[in-house]
């Protein structure tokens, strides 16, 4: 029989316990992955006790107090800390989410924070995005017109063929919903996942476009596409209440009735 | 000498920043055939373009009679007469272009019964030269920005734009007085990169995150700005720093002002709408500076809300659910997310939050950036748009909705000038390396430090610090004493504690980074508030409330040599660009 074996150094280690040094009684205790690529050390999960008396309700504040006032050499993703731009996407608890949009509150007990799933890890919560973001460039995520139309006006688009894109233009590419699905962890190279085909789906939605049929034919895919076992993780995770799992089903009635 | 490796490119233009104005510039010089290198901290849809929510302004005029003149007007008198009205006729006039091409591009915006782009009320925006509001913001429900900004991106994929992304930019690389590139780190690998361009064009947004609450990302640092101050270059209108009257209470994140464009209004905790005591004609869509006064009037005055009486509602339930969801969905989302309320019932709790730097590296309309040794001078290799630069088109207050257009039209007017000025594959001057080394020792000697002040503390001294002594209302006595305390920090930097060594996605490194570009523009924002002793815009002096023409009709430039700051003047241009339009004289701004 086969036997498959994690490499040695895949093993997380117990890491630092920080202990806390306020005094406070309300102590949140939050473990979080560490790995450091410049050390040659396995990755660890150090363990941090935080007073939630001074600090905000997410857990992108907790994370901020931790690197403020614990351990600055804590490394993570964030920005416009209000899940418009989609940097601090990491799993919380064992969901994958926008750090800054979840709240520590709705979480009982012990909070665990991981990078996303199934990515390599660039340091602590950082994972490597890089894949993803070659597989969006390659549905050519721009508006294909034909050179005829006039550059006066704006092309004309009914409400309700705008309303089509509500629910696909919204997506911030924070890839929760791609590292939440089993299959793209398995064919992540070529199984362009859930954001990828929200956004291939965006385009082939938008009235404006003429090439809707290339754009089918270009995602037509055993592996590209139908890689999607409508598992629905992806659905379940978007912290932007949106849908991929149904876009794809919407792609995949395309192909089957054209 | 530092021992860093250093990987040298060469491009025929190099974009820093990759947000709306970056992009924008991007597209238009990857169409053209030069070589052009794009460098960001952050992958591009990360940008803080991507808060940016009620919409973009052109006068379009797809919801009645509209004029690029009557949008001139809005911008000179929202400016408070401090912005050049040659650019802003250039803004104004070359938007409805830009918007039409935006739409070609692919961005979603929201439409009209009949199909165009659906533009709604934004404040200060009006008919015929001050009359009625007109609908002139042109938005993709309340989340434009992103629509925008995602859109462009696309664009610069399709003309094949090269991206360095997680690039940090630590120099520019000067010979005399001229641009020749810029050092960068990567921190996915720790390596450092010497871009060597014929062109750098600094897209490097605001600095917001000198304050403790600000709708700013945390990535708004300024790193533009801090680049310019170290290259000996001078900061324009810096005092200007606008607080949008609603960012969400105790929270900070943005609440759009489209939701006053659909009907909503600001009501004080004796359930008056006061708006109408302060601004009789506009009420709640008065521009942005207006409204904060008079919220900050209203608090001071005992009418907030709240146990502490610090904050006022903004009220929207009175609007049509279904409006509601079409046109505010991204609104209703934040305000159940982050303070548990319900729009379509529940006002929501709003404080006049930082939000906007009118002030920032000074250009002309081409997107040069201009020096001043007594008189103007361009830099010859540098050009900046978008927050970071200060053109100047917004003076002393910026318009809603006028800085998405801002990003487009001068994105594109840099690419335009770029062309212009630059044979594509022309070969590279020497530079040498002491520049290369200055920055690498700054970068080194931060990354070592063994200090006792940590990068947060500073950063959180410096913050506080601007938050109480350079707020919506100044005095003599705040500004001075903001003035010596706003060293404090700065000096700290001597003694600092870096505990993150690697050169790999060293956070504690790029805060760091970030913070000494951040305090320089701390220091030269509280000096030039000091030193302009009027009220003008964004600026209210409680001991100089009225507007000093006869004085103050200037520019402030500031200089900061990393040790001390020199300020100087240069004159508001008042001349229009073409005979299309006449200059619009100084009068008493009224709402």
């Amino acid at each position: 029989m086969l036997q498959f074996n994690l490499p040695k150094n895949s093993k997380i280690l117990k890491g630092q316990y920080f202990k806390d040094k306020t005094g406070s009684s309300n102590i949140k205790i939050v473990h979080i992955y560490r790995w450091n690529p410049e050390k040659n050390e396995n990755p660890r999960e150090d363990t941090f006790e935080v007073d939630l008396n001074t600090c905000g309700n997410k857990v992108l504040d907790i994370l901020n107090k931790i690197k403020n006032e614990i351990d600055s050499s804590l490394t993570f993703r964030k920005s416009c800390a209000h899940g418009v731009c989609g940097s601090c996407a990491m799993n919380v608890d064992g969901q994958n989410t926008l750090s800054c949009m979840k709240s520590h509150k709705d979480i009982k007990g012990d909070l665990r924070i991981f990078p996303l799933p199934h990515l390599k890890v660039v340091k602590d919560l950082v994972a490597d995005l890089s894949t993803l973001y070659k597989q969006y460039e390659s549905i050519e995520p721009w508006l294909k017109i034909k050179k005829t139309k006039s550059k006066k006006n704006e092309i004309n688009q009914s409400k309700k063929n705008r309303e089509k894109l509500d629910g696909l233009y919204e997506c911030i590419m924070c890839a929760c919903c791609s590292t939440s699905c089993p299959s793209y962890w398995w064919n992540g190279e070529s199984y362009l996942g859930p954001a990828v085909l929200l956004q291939a789906y965006r385009w082939i939605s938008d009235s404006r476009d003429d090439e809707k049929k290339e754009r089918l034919k270009m995602v037509a895919d055993k592996l590209k596409l139908y890689r999607c076992h409508t598992i629905m993780n992806c659905t379940s995770s978007c912290p932007k209440g949106l849908n991929p799992a149904k876009a794809i089903g919407s792609i995949k009635k395309m192909l089957a009735t054209s | 000498m530092s021992a860093y490796n250093i990987i040298d490119h060469e491009y025929d233009v190099l974009v820093v920043g990759a947000g709306g104005s970056g992009l924008r510039a991007a597209v238009g010089l990857s169409e053209s055939g030069l070589k052009t290198a794009c460098i960001s901290k952050v992958f591009p849809t990360r940008s803080h373009t991507a808060a940016a929510q009620g919409g973009i302004s052109a006068a379009l005029g797809n919801a009645g009679e509209d004029d690029w003149r009557w949008h001139m007007y809005d911008t000179v008198k929202g400016s408070d007469w401090l912005g050049d009205q040659d650019c802003i006729e250039y803004l104004c006039k070359e938007a409805p272009e830009a918007v039409i091409e935006l739409e070609h591009y692919g961005v979603p915006f929201s439409r009209t019964k009949d199909g165009k782009i659906y533009q709604r009320a934004f404040g200060g925006m009006t008919k015929n030269y001050g009359n009625e509001p007109v609908q002139r913001t042109c938005a993709a429900a309340d989340r434009t920005g992103h629509a925008i900004l995602h859109t462009l991106y696309g664009q610069a994929l399709k003309h094949k734009t090269e991206f360095f992304i997680e690039y940090f930019a630590l120099d520019l690389l000067m010979k005399n007085g001229e641009c020749k590139g810029v050092l960068a780190w990567n921190l996915n690998d720790g390596t450092i990169h010497r871009f060597r361009s014929h062109i750098t064009i600094l897209a490097t947004g605001g600095y917001g995150k000198i304050y403790y609450s600000a709708t700013a990302a945390h990535t708004c640092t300024g790193d533009g700005n801090g680049m310019a101050l170290r290259a000996g270059l001078p900061l324009q209108d810096m005092e200007f720093v606008q607080f949008h009257p609603t960012g969400l209470y105790g929270i900070g994140c943005l609440i759009s002002e489209a939701v006053r464009g659909e009907g909503g209004y600001l009501v004080n905790s004796k359930g008056e709408r006061f708006m109408e005591k302060y601004a009789p004609k506009a009420k709640d869509l008065a521009s942005r500076d207006v409204v904060s006064r008079s919220m900050a009037i209203e608090i001071n005055e005992g009418r907030g809300i709240g146990e502490n009486k610090d904050h006022i509602h903004l009220h929207i339930n009175h609007i049509d659910r279904k409006i509601i969801e079409s046109r505010l969905p991204g609104i209703s989302e934040s305000v159940e997310t982050f303070v548990h309320r319900d729009v379509t019932k529940d006002p929501i709790p709003v404080v006049p939050t930082v939000h906007y730097n009118m002030g920032g590296i000074p250009t002309n309309y081409k997107a040069e950036v201009i020096t001043s040794n007594g008189n103007d001078k361009t830099v010859p290799g540098l050009m900046a748009i978008g927050e970071a630069a200060c053109v100047s088109v917004h003076g002393a207050n910026r318009l809603g909705s006028n800085s998405l257009i801002d990003l487009v039209v001068f994105g594109k007017a840099a690419a335009k000038r770029a062309i212009e000025l630059v044979r594509p594959n022309s070969p590279h001057e020497k530079i040498s390396q002491t520049e290369t080394e200055k920055s690498l020792d700054r970068f080194d000697k931060l990354r070592k430090g063994k200090g006792s002040n940590k990068t947060s503390e500073l950063r959180l001294s410096m913050q506080k610090t601007m938050q109480s002594k350079c707020a919506v209302f100044r005095t003599e006595k705040t500004l001075k004493k903001g003035i010596d305390e706003i060293k404090k920090p700065f000096k700290g930097m001597e003694s600092i504690s870096v505990k993150d060594r690697s050169l790999i996605f060293n956070t504690d490194l790029m805060e760091t980074l970030e913070f000494d570009n951040l305090i320089r523009q701390a220091i030269t924002t509280m000096e030039s508030a000091y030193y302009r002793k009027e009220s003008r815009g964004a600026h209210a002096r409680e001991d100089f409330p009225k507007r000093d023409d006869e004085n103050y009709m200037k520019h402030t430039l500031s200089w900061h040599n990393g040790k001390e700051v020199k300020i100087n003047y240069r004159k508001v241009n008042l001349s229009t660009l073409t005979n299309d339009v006449q200059t619009f004289p100084p009068k008493e701004r009224v709402y």
